[in-house]
């Protein structure tokens, strides 16, 4: 490959500004007080506290988990701010109203307006910025309809029989190091509960931010769909420029019943470090999702393009007979970034069928790992995976591999395994660039038919911002 | 024109082309002829300006400008146009949208508009008539599974939409069938005119009944070795090439 290929691998990243706001912050390192005082800060019941201290015990018996291929110094998770919140005049703000217009700008200047004029058409909105949700949008619409759509916070207050039943359901306190640590601290996120036969009335949204120094994130989401319901989800993330690593441990849970269909989607910007990769987010997530009854399904679909370190398989247990998992992947890294993400596919039930369609981009100085389980379990009779895994290198210097585990217990099983590695082409950059279309937008057409699959199943706005991320990704990948 | 002198090029420190003079002046059309491996693509590829060539000596005039000087987009904006060999395929890109930012590109380098995209289409579904290629063709993946032919009929379908001031078409016609090459062969007489000129690279003097040259040349180990007429390629059909040597 050419060298100006190497030098079309710088990257711009531009959700890098900091906002300046006051905010109040927990000195570093995690103790049993600190835990109480996330705890009483957030006004929480009594059992809250003790579930987030049971976490903790069981967090420090824990030790962090090395299989990974990925490679970073040792996080010392006494250095970490456990919270962060912008100073407002009394705790969290009762309405958008009060929040520091710095705020609000931000939001604006990221293309995510929350006030009442600007509001995302179709979109509602829950913005965490740092560990605290600063507001949700259009929750009056969302009423009507009987959907719960609020911080995690406030869930936790107003609905505490839905969330003691949920909470950990799907990924257990111990389910791994970072889960633990996150059940112990999170923060906030965001908290959505579809009642019975009903079709939610708009795409559903959260949009983090972490904006203050030397402080983790760790969100929760806990997304229920109750029989017969219907969701679809977005996820959107940035972060400032620092040059010091920032750690991002958030859970997801989703619980979709018999009937009931979730559909959850990631576009992930978090800061990747800059060209030399010095600093960028360490972004290590637990994504979990169970079909718990006939016929439900559960689509993850995820655009990761930022983030130093991506760690993260968002999975679905395929509970209930006849249900499905589906994962729609595409994972770009450049510069220095690492990425070591994938999905696991749990079939239990009976004719479950699964999906996953990974598409991994590599350019600069970067590694791509797709991992992957499929298991089926003796009982799963008729169950069907089909997996795809696609690589594609741009440059000399980066690298892809492919952890495809599959565990099958039951011989009558369908599964079919797809794997292909492509580069970018100097023929294929020459054909465009003969026909007049420059270097860069040439790497970008070919990158984006290449996730083509799975840019067609995001929800429309998110696939045109999905392909913009890419080429602003890609940007210095060819000079 | 095009004005070629001396032009030396190189692979990897071997030479290729050794030392090519050539003229083309507007509305004419050239064959070059000559044995595998005599330098017919690479004298393409380096008005190109593909790599890894290197212009190693002598130089090239391309309407009053240092042609050599140029990117190989710049090259092909200012109206250079060339037909592969060997068409690669971009998957997952569609036909219509690679068309689509091509044409763009070259209009926006004209001073002119993006066409907009019905407006295209129309465009794109009448010059896939006229090369009897069906419309569903403009949604495939650029060249992702066509045939040989349909690969190089693709070529003349980008050619008629970007409507270049000299087209350098190597081997268009290999791979092509009876019927297929008439129909190629007419998609480029449609677009002679006073002002366009043609390179056409050709095995088969049978190409030449349909694209009728003015001028044949005949290269052989980087050297254009003989000129001449329409005539030229019927004698060489005839006698082959050791005869010129
Ligand atoms: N990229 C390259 N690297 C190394 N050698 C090359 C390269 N391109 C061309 N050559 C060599 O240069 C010589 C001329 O090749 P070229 O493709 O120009 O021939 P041609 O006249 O087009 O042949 P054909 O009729 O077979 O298409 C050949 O010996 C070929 O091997
Ligand atoms: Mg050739």
């Amino acid at each position: 490959m050419s060298d100006d290929i190497n030098a079309l691998i710088r990257r711009e990243y531009a959700a890098g500004f900091v906002t300046n706001i006051e905010a109040e912050t927990l000195p570093p390192g995690l103790s049993e007080e600190v835990i109480a005082v996330i705890s009483a800060k957030k006004r929480e019941p009594e059992w809250m506290l003790e579930w987030r201290l049971e976490a903790y015990r069981k967090w420090r018996e824990m030790q962090v988990p090395q299989w990974a291929h990925v490679k970073h110094p040792p996080v010392d998770f006494e250095a970490i701010s456990y919270y962060s919140s912008p100073k407002s005049k009394d705790d969290a703000p009762k309405s958008l109203d009060e929040v520091d217009p710095e705020i609000l700008d931000t939001f604006e200047k990221l293309g995510i307006p929350l006030h009442e004029r600007a509001k995302l058409a179709g979109v509602a909105v829950d913005a965490v910025f740092d560990s605290v949700s600063i507001g949700t949008t259009f929750k009056e619409d969302l009423a009507k309809a009987g959907v719960i759509f609020c911080s995690i916070s406030e869930a936790i207050r107003d609905y505490p029989e839905l969330v003691k039943k949920y909470l950990g359901s799907v990924v257990p306190q111990n389910d791994n190091f970072y889960a633990a640590l996150n059940s112990a601290v999170f923060s906030d996120g965001s908290f959505v509960y579809i009642p019975k036969n009903t079709r939610c009335p708009m795409e559903l949204s959260t949009y983090f931010r972490i904006n203050e120094l030397n402080t983790g994130q760790f969100e929760r989401t806990l997304i229920i769909a109750d029989e017969g319901s219907q969701v679809s989800y977005l996820e959107g993330c940035t972060a400032p420029m620092r040059d010091e690593n920032q750690l991002h441990a958030a859970v997801v849970e989703l619980v979709a019943l018999g009937n009931a269909d979730i559909k959850y989607s990631t576009v992930q910007n978090w800061y990747p470090g800059d060209e030399d990769g010095k600093g960028g987010i360490y972004n290590f997530v637990t994504k979990r999702g169970v079909c718990d009854g006939p016929n439900a399904k559960i689509s993850w679909t995820q655009v990761e393009t930022g983030s130093a370190i991506t760690w993260k398989y968002p999975s679905v247990v395929l509970r209930g007979d006849n249900s499905i998992g589906e994962f729609y992947s595409v994972a770009l890294t450049n510069g220095y970034q690492q990425a070591d993400t994938g999905t696991k596919m749990i079939h239990l039930g009976r004719n479950t069928k699964s999906t996953i369609i990974s598409k991994g981009i590599s350019a600069g100085h970067s590694s791509n790992a797709y991992r992957g389980l499929v298991r089926i379990s003796p009982r799963a009779q008729g169950a069907r995976n089909y997996t795809q895994c696609d690589s594609l290198l741009i440059g000399e210097r980066c690298g892809a591999h492919t952890f495809p585990y599959i565990e099958n217990k039951n011989p009558d099983a369908i599964l079919e395994h797809e794997a292909t590695t492509s580069k970018v082409s100097d023929d294929q950059l020459f054909l465009c660039r003969q026909r007049g279309i420059d270097e860069e937008k040439a790497v970008s057409m070919i990158v984006n038919g290449f996730c083509k699959e799975v840019f067609k199943e995001l929800p429309m706005e998110f696939a045109v911002e999905a392909g913009k991320l890419l080429e602003v990704s890609l940007e210095g990948a060819v000079g | 024109m095009l004005e070629i002198k001396d032009l030396v090029a190189t692979v990897e420190d071997k030479t290729i082309l050794d030392g090519i003079s050539l003229t083309v002046n507007p509305g004419e059309v050239h064959a070059i002829m000559g044995p595998n491996g005599s330098g017919k693509s690479t004298l393409a590829n380096v008005l190109a300006g593909r790599e890894p060539y290197a212009v190693a000596g002598g130089s090239v005039r391309y309407q009053g400008q240092d042609l050599l000087a140029l990117a190989p987009e710049e090259r092909a904006r200012a109206g250079i146009f060339m037909a592969f060999q060997y068409p690669v395929e971009i998957p997952g890109v569609s036909n219509m949208q690679f068309l689509k930012a091509a044409v763009d590109a070259v209009r926006a380098h004209r001073g002119l508009d993006e066409l907009d995209a019905p407006g295209f289409m129309k465009l794109a579904r009448e010059e896939c008539k006229k090369l009897k290629l069906k419309p569903e063709f403009l949604k495939r993946g650029v060249n992702e599974g066509f045939s040989g032919g349909e690969k190089k009929r693709n070529e003349i379908l980008q050619m008629a939409l970007l409507e270049p001031s000299l087209a350098l078409l190597d081997e268009t016609d290999s791979g092509l069938d009876i019927d297929a090459l008439q129909v190629a062969a007419e998609g480029v007489n449609a677009l002679r005119n006073a002002q366009r000129s043609f390179i056409v690279v050709t095995h088969y003097q049978r190409l030449l009944n349909y694209i009728v040259p003015d001028f044949v040349h005949v290269l052989a180990a980087g050297k254009i070795v003989k000129s001449g007429g329409r005539e030229l390629a019927l004698e060489l059909e005839e006698k082959g090439y050791s005869w010129i040597e």
